[in-house]
């Protein structure tokens, strides 16, 4: 039986088709993952139409617009406290953040620490594509050390975060690494993430041919899935001092924190309002 | 409970935070600044009792974008600062702006510039209300000159705010805020509270074509609208166009909306006016001081009156047109070193003098400077 | 039939078919699908679609090369190109 020609994919009806196609360069990570979200969203059975996703400004952040689903493209680095003022307002709804390592944990650090250290109700999506790649491929705070970008062409003198073992210090109650190549295993993290409350970080590891592969001897996207192909180790609950990422190591990826059971910010303040004699909406 | 209906002695930053609830304000989220932090601390003890959430976010930035969130999920939501973080959030006012986000922010000004004198009145951010921001935008800014004003203003704010979906600023200044006086809480039936515009059905429905009057209904989350919003410009449909043909017509409407409302938004207090050759221009604190200097310079045989702005932005150039064909001379005093008076000069053009009585921060006028000043000056 | 061992194997092995849908005009020629699939079957075409790009042909050798609906290339497609679908039971 040959290829078959068709017009639609299977998960086109969470797509705004006549968006499509989407901005990301051929062999870029980004549309995997986004497929890979939609694919463990579907999985756990959540109605997208209590769905709620918070963008920020970079590739990641374009994602937003290719939803067909309420979504919102705030400012750069500030995603976190816009979804968390949208989930205050609307605790029903699944309030979740899909934006890159430069918006969220570089521009975006202090709201993201004292989000995880509040645990507000929010599923963060960070895509790790370890540059600024829309402005052309500057250094970020998740470059690893000694990698060439446009703003560090002798080579990054700066170490990176470490991001797992940043959010789970901040106070992350379920915190997960994976790859644009272990889709199926992200799939199964956002599931799961889904079914969690309080703030779940999944940090997703991308290959950025254009601007970070390219400069750094992988031209292509396969280039650098082959990379995390042959470089990235599942080990799950490992010591978190073990997930900083450098060029010449292996990549940690995994589940490495999973608390149940901790109250969340809303819960918290909802409960405030019972115990102050109010009514939530009250006069 | 919000507040009964009653009289009440409240300071200016409580009058506004108890509006606000009564308004329906059911959210706010702040970073403490001298001399807007009574607010937060009202809010942070009153919204409980009336079923909403208070949040003290790490900085200024998370407050104001925390806000436009909670806007966008149904709740009337704001904001309170003062210098320092209002620069912080200007950003994100004018990603109000774009998006047309229904938001209120107090802003009970100090003396600047930067850190300045924290706890000393002034009036220097009224430039920075409008422009602020990077781009052309517009914003409504409320000037109130009593704790009574306070209130009302509030209550107007949050209405202006929902009628316009438009960033609405309360410009205080420190005296004011901690100043204590009588307020008059009306009862249910008087007051009047404006909600955003919902749309009338999800068929064909484009979130950002606006109805005749400019404003586009704000559709709610979570009912299969499927909405984009986005600072980036914006067609009708909220998709990112980056098309000049777009731009224009996106930025010409979210200025009209407000530009071409101008006679229904603002609001404008004079004393003695009708046969006034000269006119003492003042908002916020200042009118104490120039009510009396009025009042003084009548009993000195000098034909002066009052204008208090109480609206700032936009600003009242109809106004200062036609009056500048009856009064002679305009002295602006505020303390700043000039801001609201280019603003005059720009509206009464050759008509009049227009003449800057400026403090630099720190102290009112008395009411006798700003006589000496127009008996030296103006005649 | 029983006796002859290595067939029995070669059926008992695949349990399941798929076949194999492509959206032509989205694909970017990333071979994401082609290097991935654990079966091997996807192919670059030497046709290419209106952009340009070479996008993937199906190239089964049945019984052991062909598609089992495993679904991998439609989750790691970046464009929502391609994607799999299992045959059912009674089709076959």
């Amino acid at each position: 039986m040959p290829i078959q020609f068709v017009d639609s994919h299977i998960r086109d009806k969470y797509l705004k088709r006549d968006r499509l196609p989407h901005i990301w360069c051929p062999g870029c990570g980004i549309g995997s993952i986004l497929n890979a979200f939609l694919l463990g969203m579907e999985k756990a059975n959540i109605d997208p139409d209590k769905v709620l996703v918070v963008s920020g400004i970079g590739c990641t952040g374009r994602v937003a617009g290719y939803l067909n689903m309420d979504t919102f493209h705030t400012t750069h680095g500030r995603a976190i406290p816009f979804a968390i003022g949208l989930k205050i307002a609307r605790p029903d709804m699944h309030v979740v953040v899909f934006s890159g390592d430069g918006d969220l944990v570089t521009i975006g650090g202090n709201h993201f620490i004292h989000a995880a250290r509040r645990n507000n109700d929010i599923l963060v999506i960070l895509v790790n594509n370890f540059n600024y790649g829309m402005t052309g491929g500057q250094v970020g705070a998740t470059t690893p050390h000694n990698a060439i970008t446009s703003t560090t062409p002798y080579g990054n003198i700066e170490d990176d975060f470490n991001i797992p073992f940043l959010a789970a210090a901040a106070g992350a109650v379920y915190v997960a690494r994976w790859t644009s190549l272990h889709v199926r295993r992200l799939a199964w993290s956002v599931a799961e993430a889904f079914n969690r409350k309080g703030f779940r970080l999944i940090e997703v590891l991308s290959q950025c041919p254009t601007t970070f592969g390219r400069r750094n001897k992988m031209p292509d996207g396969l280039d650098m899935l082959k990379w995390f192909r042959d470089n990235t180790v599942v080990k799950h609950n490992a010591d978190l001092h073990e997930t900083r990422i450098e060029l010449d190591r292996k990549i940690v990826i995994g589940k490495f924190v999973d608390i149940e059971d901790k109250p969340t910010f809303e819960e918290q303040a909802f409960n405030l309002i019972k115990k102050v004699g109010g009514e939530r909406g009250g006069r | 409970m919000s507040l009964a209906p009653g009289t009440y002695f409240l300071s200016g930053n409580e009058a506004v935070a108890e509006a606000a609830l009564l308004a329906g304000c059911r959210f706010f989220a702040g970073y403490p600044i001298t001399p807007s932090s009574e607010l937060a601390e009202r809010m942070a003890r009153r919204l409980p009792q009336v079923g909403g959430v208070f949040i003290q976010m790490e900085d200024e930035i998370g407050s104001i974008m925390a806000i436009i969130g909670a806007s966008w999920g149904g709740l009337k939501a704001m904001t309170a600062t003062s210098g320092p973080g209002f620069s912080l959030m200007q950003e994100s006012i004018g990603f109000a702006a774009i998006t047309e986000t229904p938001i209120v922010i107090c802003n009970v000004q100090r003396a600047g510039p930067s850190t300045g004198m924290p706890t000393y009145v002034g009036q220097g951010d009224i430039m920075q209300a409008k422009w602020g921001s990077h781009g052309s935008y517009e914003i409504i800014a409320l000037s109130p000159s009593s704790v009574q004003e306070c209130f009302d203003m509030t209550i107007k704010a949050f209405n202006l705010a929902e009628k316009y979906r438009v960033p609405v600023i309360i410009l205080m200044d420190e005296r004011l805020s901690h100043l204590y006086e009588k307020v008059c809480v009306p009862s249910e039936k008087e007051l009047i509270i404006i909600n955003r515009k919902k749309p009338k059905s999800k068929e064909n429905f484009l979130p950002f074509k606006p109805d005749d009057d400019l404003i586009p209904p704000m559709p709610p989350v979570g009912e299969g609208y499927h909405f984009h919003v986005t600072g980036l410009t914006h067609d009708e449909k909220g998709y990112p166009r980056m098309d000049p043909e777009v731009q224009e017509r996106l930025v010409k409407r979210l200025n009209d909306k407000i530009r071409l409302h101008a006679d229904e938004i603002i609001d404008i207090d004079t004393l003695m006016i009708d046969d006034a050759e000269i006119a003492i221009v003042a908002f916020g604190s200042e009118v104490r001081p120039a009510t009396r200097a009025v009042k003084l310079a009548r009993k000195n045989n000098i034909k002066a009156g009052l204008i208090d702005l109480k609206t700032i932005w936009p600003f009242p150039d109809n106004f200062f047109r036609d009056i500048a064909n009856e009064v002679n001379t305009f002295v602006v005093t505020e303390i700043n070193y000039g801001q609201v008076v280019r603003e005059v000069k720009r509206a009464v053009g050759d008509k009049a003098n227009v003449l800057l009585l400026p403090k630099m921060g720190g102290s009112l006028h008395t009411p006798e400077e700003i006589l000496d000043f127009m008996k030296k000056e103006a005649i | 039939m029983v006796n002859d061992t290595s067939q029995v194997t070669k059926i008992i092995q695949i349990k399941r078919r798929g076949r194999v849908y492509l959206v032509k005009d989205r694909c970017k020629g990333c071979g994401f699908c082609i290097e991935f699939c654990p079966m091997g079957v996807l192919k670059q075409s030497d046709d290419f679609n209106a952009q340009g790009y070479h996008y993937p042909i199906l190239v089964e050798e049945p019984p052991n090369k062909v598609c089992i609906a495993c679904g991998f290339c439609s989750v790691i497609c970046p464009e929502f190109a391609i994607y799999s679908e299992p045959i059912e039971e009674d089709e076959k």
